[in-house]
């Protein structure tokens, strides 16, 4: 099981800023390890942001994303104390969802 | 996401790994994907297994126009292409998808955003970048296609080792 989704969330006059940080690996199947046989390609290829039950992103992503997945965003509406959702599924139909409240700024 | 595309996309990866245990982020890998793309289920899959920056755009149906309402920041320069920070504003309005596509990847399309109404048309997050080359913004609102780029230039790949 992948480490949990780390979100931070912050709401100001209406406007809320989102970064989220999911630990993956993110291989691309290009990778030799140290014996030189290929790494599996393993990535995140589905995310689905949710504030509130509202969907404010989703992002459908390839092996080139870098690892461990950073994505930083804002919208308008969301208010300190909403919940924030975050899941994924990767390449392997593993998936994670984790949610945080947003802070006020 | 189907689970079929799953399962193609790692029978892909797999068959890749099993048949060209030398190659490199080379040409190689782009004919697998093109070839096992050709029975791709939507346009979007497609775009994804697609191996160039003109097949990418093919399957997403799309003839970008200059993107004068669209900005993207990429380093001039980076030492290693493997964590390259790219930022995306749109100043088109409504619901609309970005898309990021790195021309010299063996898979050039990098990701899709779908920004609904009520979130802002930006988005900036770290993409891998087998070597220099110009980077792609391109926005889909409606049915039309805008695009810029920005040339980055790539000390180290980050196609891994």
């Amino acid at each position: 099981m992948a480490d949990p989704i780390r979100i931070r969330a912050h709401s100001r006059e209406g406007t809320t800023e989102v970064h989220v940080l999911m630990p993956h690996p993110m291989e691309t199947g290009f990778r030799k390890d140290a014996s030189g046989d290929f790494i599996a390609a393993h990535y995140i290829t589905d995310v689905h942001i949710e504030i509130a039950g509202k969907l404010v992103l989703a992002a459908t992503l390839s092996r080139a994303v870098s690892e461990d997945p950073l994505l930083y965003f804002r919208l308008q509406g969301g208010s300190p104390g909403d919940t924030i959702s975050v899941s994924w599924v990767d390449t392997r139909g593993e998936h994670r969802a984790d949610d945080a409240r947003i802070l006020p700024a | 996401m189907s689970k079929p595309t799953m399962q193609r996309r790692q029978a892909l990866q797999l068959l890749g790994a099993a048949l060209f245990g030398t190659s490199f982020c080379g040409a190689a890998w782009a004919q697998v994907a093109s070839g096992g793309a050709a029975g791709a289920a939507n346009g979007m899959d497609r775009a994804f297994a697609a191996a160039s920056l003109r097949t990418v755009l093919e399957a997403l149906n799309a003839m970008p126009l200059p993107g004068t309402e669209l900005s993207l920041v990429v380093p001039e320069r980076v030492e290693n292409g493997a964590v390259v920070p790219v930022e995306i504003t749109s100043r088109y309005g409504g619901p609309q998808d970005l898309f990021l596509i790195s021309e010299a990847n063996p898979f050039p399309l990098v990701a899709r955003f779908s920004i609904p109404e009520g979130t802002e048309p930006f988005i900036s997050t770290r993409i891998k970048v087998a070597q220099s080359c110009n980077i792609y913004a391109v926005v889909k609102t409606g049915d039309a296609f805008y695009a810029v780029s920005q040339p980055t230039q790539v000390n180290i790949g980050g196609c891994g080792g």
